[in-house]
């Protein structure tokens, strides 16, 4: 049950704290993907990416498996 | 980011923000300065092959769209040119700019840095850079794009010319342990070959594409289907064999191969190579993961918890994506939704104070004006562009009637068109709009949202599919391509000038969740929501909790299964908002999203539940073999079988001296045409135990493909280190077992390497069988309203993209009723579909279209016709003075129209789709004369 505990004590510590915005590092489909889902609940996101461009690799593949549909 | 403090709920995160030398609320992304910049550069977004400026756009639908200015800037080198400040009208170039600094406080953080291609230059065996025709996939996949270096056009590097005979070399830098290489197996490339093969034959039918392979592993969704539908092409060429890239012809620059054949070693050449270059842990990640204070696995990735992949090493950081490990898109996106369940688990607390609800302007009434239509024709960059003359388009629905504004746009899609649609829409006072584009499928809500943003109802937007329906299937024929794209927009045209406002409804959301099935899948999902405050219910059809796991005892890695499903089972049942139904069935469900009502029945009892989510993790079982002598002989028996064996200690294993075990039993066959995808680990995990018994047993794997993907790869090499044999055979002859007179059990199968017969005398015979869906699945998908696949396994929304929703709302999937899966994938998809359902649950309210039938009354006849054909239950009788009557619920209807087709008065209509709508739309395909020579030519008149 060590986990159960370590959870709860993790959930006390976090209410007492201040911040409820979310930090997405990567802005390839997984990051894209998570930021939307947290703004969609509520969340305040900072999606932080590298390059120019949010996309990741998947904007630079040209169709992807398996339905080959367009990746862009 | 260059530094993380502080801990779970009060990170203190600083960023660098890089200077990108362009004031980005100024530039309009209209591309004059790149015209003028001097600099060629090698385009990054091309893989280098193209060129690109100093100052450019990162690729065409970028976002933000907007230029950056690289270090490789005359300016910032030098302090010389500085064209681009003069020709830029809207003032946007900034050379002062500076890299700033930031600090952000955040509660948690999501990990998503991917991946790194394989650089195959660190090894000079792959000649690449070397022999100007090998390049990588991932260059590959740019020249087949149509925003790629040649704009669609495959050609090699040498000389620029349309490449004939193209090779594939697989497994580069992956599954080699030599220095420069990773030791694990990327698990992508073998399918995105298969893909890039494919689409090469799109392009050119007559290629010759041949892929040089060690094992195929097509272990995912729809993968086996995939691989034979690439393998059926013409002229392609599928060859297992180690290669060497051997040598470049002096004159034609192309590449020769050496691979093996079973009459000796040939050498071959292609007019281009491409390495099939496996996945690296993302740039920098060691700097990253000091910088964030997590540790790394050995092979660079994030290290997690055992059963846990979302969770890293530091509290309140989770990870998705491939910086789990290698792992394709579908992963990549429930991984996601799965870190943001766990992240709402700690800061469920803060959840809808912080985002601003989106407020739209008040509609404006112009349902009684004349229309006034827009028209905007979309590029789609080349994909439309190149095949259709687009201006030509413009100019002709510029002449349609009530037409006040027609554009051309690069990518419609793209933020700021989107934005430029909503700005003509106000400023020409627009009040109907035709974008012709792609499908709606994708960005109808897009376009929508522009009318919204204008004020204008939604359902005055009309989509012409100019690229599937035209440019893409009429590549060759430019010139009737964009006749025919005319003749769509004039369509389109005639449809919108007759569109209505609709509205849309509110709905309630009920808040507590339903998830049937509990395995590990169920739990996981039920125990994330309802730490996420939400009450659930748990059904489940057996006695106990924990479906095929209680059979499981150790994973390939060595965790201790049992150990793991005990204490879920024990934090389900403590948890006070997780309800138990055990022993349960389903009598029947209705409602609809946010408010469904299911009956289930258990000991006796019969309780209704009212929820607003429903999670199906109904699993799989294991397939009973009707081959191989299974339950005629006792010395055979399943992988499972063998493990429960294992695990009780049976004494007897230890005296084994031979074992045998054969892969892909029930699988990868017409009947089962999928791969069970876990059985391959599942047989060496249970080879490496008997050898841990017994040092010296003999152990047989007869295969087809050894499918350990990702770093299962390890086991595999050590199950060969320690001696295991591993013999392929081919389906057409696969393995025959028999008693021989004086009763020994014997393999016999054709040894492919020594080309003979061989004959194993074996003490035990373990079956790697098929995962197959429980009974029952399909009665289980028409309650809910969910749809089930070829297999018999569930089908998602959408592959890639909705990877743990149904097409039907408020209804999720994950688990081995998705597919089978190892366990901590199983896990990651359960926090997944959590994370998904927690989009519908936050929520105080959800939409539903506006587009659904209705019903005149007055017409109608009571005939019942309509509520017979409806295959959601949304039409049924209501009392009216004048007798009774069809009604539609318009929340349960999915606007498919079914109805209107049945009903002999015409009294059910389709909003959006009215009769009058869809004639006028096909009149204006022909003029009526055309129609009616048509049908006296059908006639024989
Ligand atoms: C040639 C090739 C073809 C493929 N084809 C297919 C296919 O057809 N179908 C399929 O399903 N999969 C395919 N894949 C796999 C697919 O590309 C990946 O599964 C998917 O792109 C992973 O998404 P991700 O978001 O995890 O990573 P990425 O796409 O790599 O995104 C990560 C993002 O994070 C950014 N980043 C990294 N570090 C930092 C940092 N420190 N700070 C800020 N930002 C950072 C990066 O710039 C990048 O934008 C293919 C892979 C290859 C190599
Ligand atoms: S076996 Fe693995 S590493 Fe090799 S090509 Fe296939 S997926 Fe990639
Ligand atoms: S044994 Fe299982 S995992 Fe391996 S190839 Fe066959 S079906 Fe796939």
């Amino acid at each position: 049950m060590a986990k159960v505990i370590e959870l709860r004590q993790l959930h006390r510590l976090v209410t007492g704290k201040k911040y409820g915005d979310v930090m997405v590092l990567g802005g390839g489909i997984s990051g894209i993907q998570a930021s939307l889902d947290l703004a969609n609940q509520g969340f305040k996101v900072y999606l932080v990416e590298r390059a120019p461009s949010i996309g990741g690799h998947m904007a630079q593949l040209d169709k992807t498996f398996p339905t080959n549909e367009c990746s862009t | 980011m260059e530094g993380v403090s502080g801990e779970v709920g009060d990170f203190k995160v600083t960023l660098l923000k890089k200077a990108r030398y362009i004031r980005e609320d100024k530039c309009t992304g209209c591309t004059t300065c790149v015209e003028y910049c001097p600099v060629m550069v090698p385009d990054p977004f091309n893989q280098e092959i193209g060129k690109s400026k100093a100052v450019h756009i990162y690729f065409s639908q970028a976002i933000p769209l907007i230029t950056y200015i690289d270090q490789s800037c005359l300016y910032l080198k030098e302090k010389k040119c500085g064209i681009c400040e003069t020709v830029c009208e809207n003032d946007a170039i900034d050379f002062r700019q500076k890299d700033q600094l930031d600090q952000i406080n955040v509660g948690a953080i999501i990990l998503a840095p991917g991946f790194e291609p394989y650089d195959p230059r660190v090894v000079t065996e792959y000649k690449y850079g070397i022999f100007g025709n090998v390049v990588t996939s991932m260059d590959f996949e740019r020249l087949l794009s149509s925003t790629g270096p040649y704009e669609g056009e495959i050609r090699r590097p040498s000389d620029q010319r349309h490449p004939h005979k193209i090779a594939w070399v697989q497994c580069v830098g992956s599954r080699r342990v030599t220095p420069g290489n990773n030791s694990y197996c990327s698990a992508v490339c073998c399918t995105y070959t298969q893909k890039q093969v494919i689409l090469t034959k799109d392009h050119d039918s007559s290629a010759e594409c041949t892929v040089f392979h060690n094992d195929i592993r097509s272990y995912g969704k729809d993968f086996e289907r995939f691989y034979e539908r690439a393998k059926n092409l013409s002229g392609i060429r599928f060859i297992r064999s180690y290669v060497t890239i051997s040598r470049e012809d002096p004159v034609t620059k192309n590449v020769f191969i050496r691979y093996a054949t079973p009459n000796g070693v040939v050498e071959e050449d292609f007019d281009l190579v491409v390495l099939s270059v496996g996945l690296n842990p993302p740039k920098y990640s060691k700097e990253l993961a000091q910088k964030l204070g997590i540790e790394l696995e050995e092979h660079g990735f994030s290290k997690t918890e055992p059963f846990n992949l979302i969770q890293t090493s530091r509290p309140g950081v989770f990870v998705s994506g491939t910086f789990q490990g290698p792992t394709d898109i579908p992963e990549s996106v429930f991984t996601a939704s799965g870190a943001v369940s766990q992240t709402g688990q700690l800061l469920k607390h803060r959840k809808g104070k912080l985002a601003t609800e989106r407020v739209y302007p008040e509609e404006k009434e112009v349902a009684k004006e004349e229309p006034k239509v827009g028209v905007f024709v979309c590029h789609c960059g080349a994909n439309i562009g190149r095949v259709v003359n687009v201006p030509e388009v413009v100019e002709y629905a510029s002449k349609l009637p009530h037409v006040v504004h027609a554009q051309e746009q690069l990518f419609s899609c793209s933020t700021d068109s989107a934005k430029q649609i909503t700005d003509v829409i106000k400023e020409k006072g627009l009040n109907r709009v035709i974008v012709a584009a792609c499908t709606p499928r994708t960005h109808e809500p897009t376009f929508r949202d522009s009318l919204r943003e204008a004020g204008l109802n939604q359902y005055f937007f009309e989509f012409a599919n100019i690229r599937e329906h035209c440019s893409w299937v009429h590549s060759m024929e430019k010139e009737e391509a964009t006749k025919k794209a005319k003749d769509l927009v004039r369509m389109s045209w005639a449809r919108a000038v007759r569109l209505e406002p609709l509205g849309e409804y509110e709905l309630q959301v009920n808040k507590t969740a339903l998830v049937v099935g509990g395995g590990v899948a169920g739990m996981t999902t039920a125990l994330s929501l309802a730490k996420q405050g939400h009450e659930v219910y748990l059904v489940e059809r057996e006695k106990e909790l924990g479906g095929i796991v209680r059979r499981l005892h150790y994973t390939l890695e060595g965790l201790d299964v049992q150990g793991f499903l005990r204490d879920l089972i024990k934090e389900v049942y403590a948890h006070p908002l997780v309800h138990v139904i055990t022993n349960a069935r389903i009598l029947n469900a209705t409602g609809y999203v946010g408010n469904f009502v299911t009956r289930v029945q258990s000991d006796g009892f019969v309780k209704e539940i009212k929820h607003g989510a429903t999670i199906l993790a109904t699993g799989a079982t294991e397939y009973r073999p009707k081959e191989y002598l299974y339950g005629q002989d006792p010395r055979v028996m399943t992988n499972l079988e063998l493990e429960e064996r294992l695990a009780k200690g049976d004494e007897s294993l230890k005296d084994l001296n031979t074992v045998v075990m054969i892969q892909c039993v029930g699988s990868r066959n017409e009947e089962r045409n999928y791969c069970s995808r876990i059985c391959c680990s599942q047989s060496i995990k249970n080879a490496l135990k008997l050898k841990e018994l017994r040092p010296d047993v003999d152990i047989y794997i007869l295969f087809r493909d050894i499918r350990t993907y990702g770093f299962r790869e390890d086991y595999y090499r050590l199950a060969s280190d320690k001696g295991i044999r591993f013999i392929r055979y081919e389906p057409q002859s696969p393995p025959l077992v028999g008693v021989t007179d004086e009763g020994t059990l014997r393999v016999t199968v054709e040894d492919e390497i020594l080309g003979n017969q061989l004959e194993i005398d074996t003490d035990l015979l373990s079956l790697a069988v098929a995962v197959v869906a429980p009974e029952g699945v399909e009665e289980t998908a028409l309650k809910f309203n969910a749809t089930v696949g070829l297999d018999n396994f569930y089908k998602e929304a959408h592959v890639k993209l909705r990877p743990v929703d149904f097409g039907t709302d408020g209804v999720f999937v994950c688990g081995s009723a998705h597919y089978p899966k190892h366990i901590q994938e199983v896990i990651n998809q359960a926090y997944g579909a959590a994370g998904r359902a927690m989009t519908l649950l936050s929520k105080e309210t959800v939409t539903a279209s506006g587009a659904v039938a209705l019903v005149d009354q007055n017409a109608c006849i009571s005939c019942g016709a309509c509520i017979t054909v409806c295959n959601y239950g949304a039409i049924s009788f209501e009392e009216t003075p004048k007798g009774k009557k069809a009604r539609v619920n318009p929340v349960l209807c999915k606007g498919d129209g079914l109805c209107t087709t049945k009903c002999p008065t015409g009294a059910v209509q389709l909003q959006h789709f009215k009769d009058g709508q869809i004639m006028a739309q096909l009149d204006a395909a022909k003029g009526e004369t055309d129609i009616l020579a048509e049908l006296d030519r059908a006639v024989g008149e």
